[in-house]
């Protein structure tokens, strides 16, 4: 039997969400059960990427082994460099979004 | 194809006909023969408090007919469809499981993440 | 020919969310792609494809609408439009809204027909509103 993957679609940033543990808490559970993960960052949600940002559950997420995307369209529209990013956030393109979420066996929710 | 419909946004609809525009949809859904799971979450919980929603006067214009998010439940299961209230979230906003409808069977955060793999699509509003 | 469908709801009416940007650049990618696209525009979404839509000229900027070339929602959906693309509007919401003069290429629907797609579909996206 194949693997079910799961793609989050993180629109939400943790300033202006008190729903941002959301995310982090459905990815990190199914990772903790052998599901491969990834979350995308997209518009505001990218606004959490910055390694000096407060509140991010970013660093949880790649702790935990949960691959975190960030669009690119996104973090150039708010002036993000890639050298700003933290540790485990790497950059994607909405192409790479679309490539993920129409592989088989594969749940995307957009939050 | 099993369908989780995950009901996080609340409250949007007063002014539109269809009332909550997702519960309706849901109600559609199980119409058109889909296999679908309510779960509400966020404050969409608060749907499952027991509720009479007051009419609406703008000027010399009333919306007679109100929402009735508890009836939309009532409805939903009693075409086939499970609905699911999150615990941890009533508990957030206060919200007693006894002033609920019992149409929504809580449901733990932690058992959420069973649902969405228990269901082929996963579809949050 | 295409093998593969993505089925988009969207519900977010012109200019007022950061989800229309993403929703049609997703739509885009996958059709650039060969993907075959089926997009239900429910409640407020169902005005992006509205004739009606005008171009504008932008006094604080000071620029005429011949230098802004700023294309309308319904262009980018017209510039989205192909063979692989259906795009339906939710018939209720489009009565409610008065959005029934739309370009070339939509058609009306209903919850029925976002079901029917998303079961013929290889991934169906649900791109809520807040």
């Amino acid at each position: 039997m194949s693997q079910t993957r799961y793609v989050f679609i993180e629109s939400r940033d943790p300033f202006d969400s008190a729903d941002a543990g959301f995310v982090p808490d459905a990815a990190t559970a199914l990772h903790a059960r052998g599901r491969p993960v990834t979350v995308f960052l997209v518009q505001n949600g990218v606004l959490a990427t910055r390694a000096r940002a407060r509140g991010s559950h970013l660093a949880r997420l790649a702790e935990a082994g949960v691959a975190v995307l960030a669009d690119d369209f996104s973090l150039r529209e708010r002036g993000i460099e890639p050298a700003e990013l933290r540790e485990g956030v790497q950059p994607a393109s909405i192409d790479a979004l679309v490539d993920l979420i129409v592989r088989p066996d594969t749940k995307t929710l957009w939050h | 194809m099993r369908i989780l419909n995950i009901v996080e946004s609340a409250y949007r609809g007063t002014l539109e006909e269809q009332d909550d525009t997702v519960l309706w949809l849901s109600r559609a859904l199980k119409n058109a023969g889909a296999d679908l799971t309510v779960v509400l979450r966020g404050n969409a919980v608060n749907y499952a408090v027991r509720q009479d929603c007051p009419p609406l006067t703008i000027g010399r214009t009333t919306i007679q007919h109100p929402a009735r998010p508890n009836e939309y439940l009532a409805k939903l299961q009693a075409k086939g469809a499970k609905v699911y209230v999150v615990a941890e979230d009533l508990v957030e906003r206060g919200i007693a499981a006894q002033g609920c409808v019992p149409e929504a069977e809580p449901l733990s955060r932690a058992d959420l993440v069973d649902l969405l793999e228990a269901h082929d699509q996963i579809w949050h509003w | 020919m295409a093998d593969r469908t993505l089925t988009l709801a969207i519900m977010d009416a012109p200019y007022e969310a950061a989800a229309s940007t993403t929703a049609f650049r997703i739509i885009g990618a996958a059709l650039a792609k060969d993907i075959r696209v089926n997009v239900f525009a429910y409640e407020g979404a169902v005005a992006l494809t509205m004739k009606d839509q005008a171009p504008h000229a932008n006094p604080v900027k000071g620029t005429s609408v011949e230098e802004e070339a700023h294309p309308t929602t319904k262009d980018l959906v017209a510039a989205l439009m192909a063979p692989q693309l259906r795009w339906v509007n939710c018939g209720l919401c489009v009565d409610e809204r008065g959005t029934g003069n739309w370009i070339e290429g939509v058609t009306r629907g209903g919850p029925a027909d976002f079901f029917a797609m998303a079961m013929e579909s290889t991934a169906t996206l649900v791109i809520p509103t807040r």
